[in-house]
């Protein structure tokens, strides 16, 4: 009895493991097929560049060449201060970094606020609806002219550029966030005796917090966009000011080096808004579609 | 008034009912603006009370006004004319001690199931610890227990309504309007849910309105059935449900002779206005 029951018990768990072993077995074969694919692919288009520069079918003058870029990016972090006019290479990660990040907080939280009290006041929007539409139809980016000719070419003009670019993206998706809240969760929180307060702590921010991670995530990469335009414009430092030197004396290598390091920047940022998108909304049912998302 | 204590409280109710819980609805006629600027009726002339501690049952067929009747009891919206006055005192923004449960879930997804039914309490001003603490003896009385840290979305609808049900009934309301609460549930667990409610309302004893499509529930577990008639939707008949209490299971029920016979009574009287609302439906689309 017992040696039948022990019997079966061994019998029964090797067909599960030997199922689960050929499913993670599949599993990593995809993986590796796809990430296999993946280096072709960038070995493909580099090994292209590379080549087709070589053999002079387009100028390296113009188009830069892979090997040239990786050089200037050695050159970018090894040579200490003498990297670039202004200074080490990281000085000029810093100086944008932060015209970016400042930029990003006042950005996003304006937004937020604004969103959030034109979402909850139908007077408000309905007003201020057309102004907001007028506002976001100018390019926005040609604001950076202005605020290098109103406030210098210090770090101020750029960390506005970057706050109003962020501003209208955050903005946007917090008030639809706010009119997208479940009416019948709202009626019973008011029935539940919720003040407008605790209606706004406990149930329309939440609600709309997913909207407005969504938002950040675009919203950095705008903010550095709105630091590097306000540099390119005037500055002092900056990867911006990098890349208009670059420009300037001919040299696609040290602008195709620059967009690397930006792009870098931009990918970790990316990384670490997804995380703190992860602890805001863990409470979400994991959905199909987030493996799908780039 | 002595009388109808009695029969309000005699199935050893472990509450006295509240006089603040007195529902009447008196000529109540509610307009609406459509988006164009046009004025719809939803309801005309509504005229109905419910006495306190009882169960009143409202069917009528689809929109005929039965939620916009419970947004006026709740005060979430105002009548066009008429009045509606809860324990005496005319409805004049949110009433007091009221509840609500709806067809879908009014649960916050953001929130665990502890939080969700706390938040009575919380809106209150309750304190955090306390609230907590209640909230997690109303979980055990619905039953769960040890579900406290789970999210909307890791339960079954069947669950869900569990704990709305607690949300409801956590602040001891004296009134619960429930609409359609149960509409969405297959029949198993709608006739499970059914058998929790009246229990807990037999515990609490508020005056309830409660709205359906299923006449077969209204009878079951109400005291008193308001039928409407199609749009704009009015009073048509009212109905007394003289089954003893308690009802015991609600499945039992639907086979004893007196419930057959009133649930053929109130059906003669709803058909006429569903087949009329379904003609007036088909008639407009061809």
């Amino acid at each position: 009895m017992s040696s039948a029951s022990t019997a079966a018990k061994v019998k029964a768990p090797p067909s599960d493991t030997a199922a689960a072993g050929a499913g993670v077995r599949a599993v990593r074969r995809r993986k590796l097929l796809v990430l296999t694919a993946q280096l072709g692919l960038a070995g493909f288009i580099i090994g292209g560049w590379q080549l087709v520069t070589t053999w002079g079918w387009l100028d390296p003058f113009f188009f830069g060449q892979p090997s040239g870029i990786a050089q200037r990016l050695v050159d970018f972090f090894s040579k200490g201060d003498q990297a670039t006019e202004f200074g080490s290479f990281w000085l000029q990660i810093e100086t944008t970094l932060r015209e970016a990040v400042f930029g990003f907080a006042v950005g996003a939280s304006a937004g937020v606020v604004l969103g959030v009290l034109l979402g909850q006041n139908r007077f408000l929007a309905d007003v201020l609806g057309p102004f907001i539409k007028i506002v976001n139809a100018v390019p926005r980016i040609v604001l950076g002219s202005i605020f290098v000719v109103a406030f210098g070419i210090g770090e101020t003009p750029k960390v506005l550029l970057a706050a109003v670019l962020v501003f209208f993206i955050v903005f946007f998706n917090a008030f639809q966030g706010v009119r997208e809240v479940d009416r019948n969760i709202l009626d019973n929180a008011r029935v539940l005796g919720a003040s407008p307060l605790q209606i706004v702590r406990h149930v329309v921010l939440p609600s709309a917090l997913t909207w407005i991670t969504a938002s950040l995530h675009t919203a950095f990469g705008f903010a550095i966009v709105g630091a590097l335009v306000g540099e390119v414009l005037g500055a002092q430092a900056g990867l911006g000011l990098v890349i208009k030197t670059a420009q300037n004396q001919f040299d696609p290598n040290g602008v195709f080096a620059t967009m690397f390091v930006i792009a870098v920047i931009v990918l970790l940022a990316e990384w670490l808004i997804t995380k703190l998108e992860r602890r805001l909304l863990s409470w979400r049912p994991p959905s199909p579609s987030e493996s799908a998302v780039i | 008034m002595a009388a109808r204590n009695d029969v309000a409280t005699s199935p050893a109710a472990g509450r006295t009912v509240r006089d603040d819980a007195r529902i009447e609805i008196s000529g109540v006629t509610k307009r609406f603006l459509t988006p164009s600027g046009a004025a719809f009726t939803a309801t005309r002339e509504v005229d109905f009370t419910v006495e306190p501690g009882q169960f009143c049952a409202v069917v009528g067929p689809t929109g005929c006004g039965k939620s916009t009747t419970l947004s006026l009891v709740s005060g979430l919206d105002r009548p066009s004319e008429g009045s509606v006055r809860v324990g005496g005192r005319e409805v004049n923004g949110i009433t007091d001690g009221i509840s609500f449960m709806f067809q879908a879930d009014a649960l916050l997804p953001w929130k665990t199931v502890l939080g969700n039914v706390a938040m009575g309490p919380v809106f209150r001003g309750v304190g955090k610890a306390k609230a907590n603490a209640s909230a997690r003896d109303w979980l055990r009385r619905v039953g769960l227990a040890g579900f406290e840290d789970h999210h909307p979305h890791q339960l079954s609808g069947g669950m869900r309504k569990r704990v709305a049900m607690a949300a409801a009934l956590i602040n001891e309301p004296s009134i619960l309007l429930m609409d359609e609460p149960f509409g969405a549930l297959d029949v198993q667990t709608k006739a499970i849910m059914q058998n929790e409610l009246l229990g807990l309302w037999e515990q609490l004893r508020p005056s309830v309105i409660f709205i359906t499509h299923d006449l077969e529930e209204a009878v079951a577990l109400a005291d008193r059935v308001v039928v409407m008639t199609s749009g704009p939707g009015s009073v048509k008949a009212v109905y007394d449900i003289d089954l003893p209490r308690p009802r015991g299971s609600v499945q039992d029920i639907r086979f004893q002779p007196r419930f057959l016979e009133l649930h053929h009574q109130i059906w003669s009287s709803l058909r006429e206005e569903v087949e009329r609302a379904y003609a007036r439906t088909t008639g407009e689309k061809s």
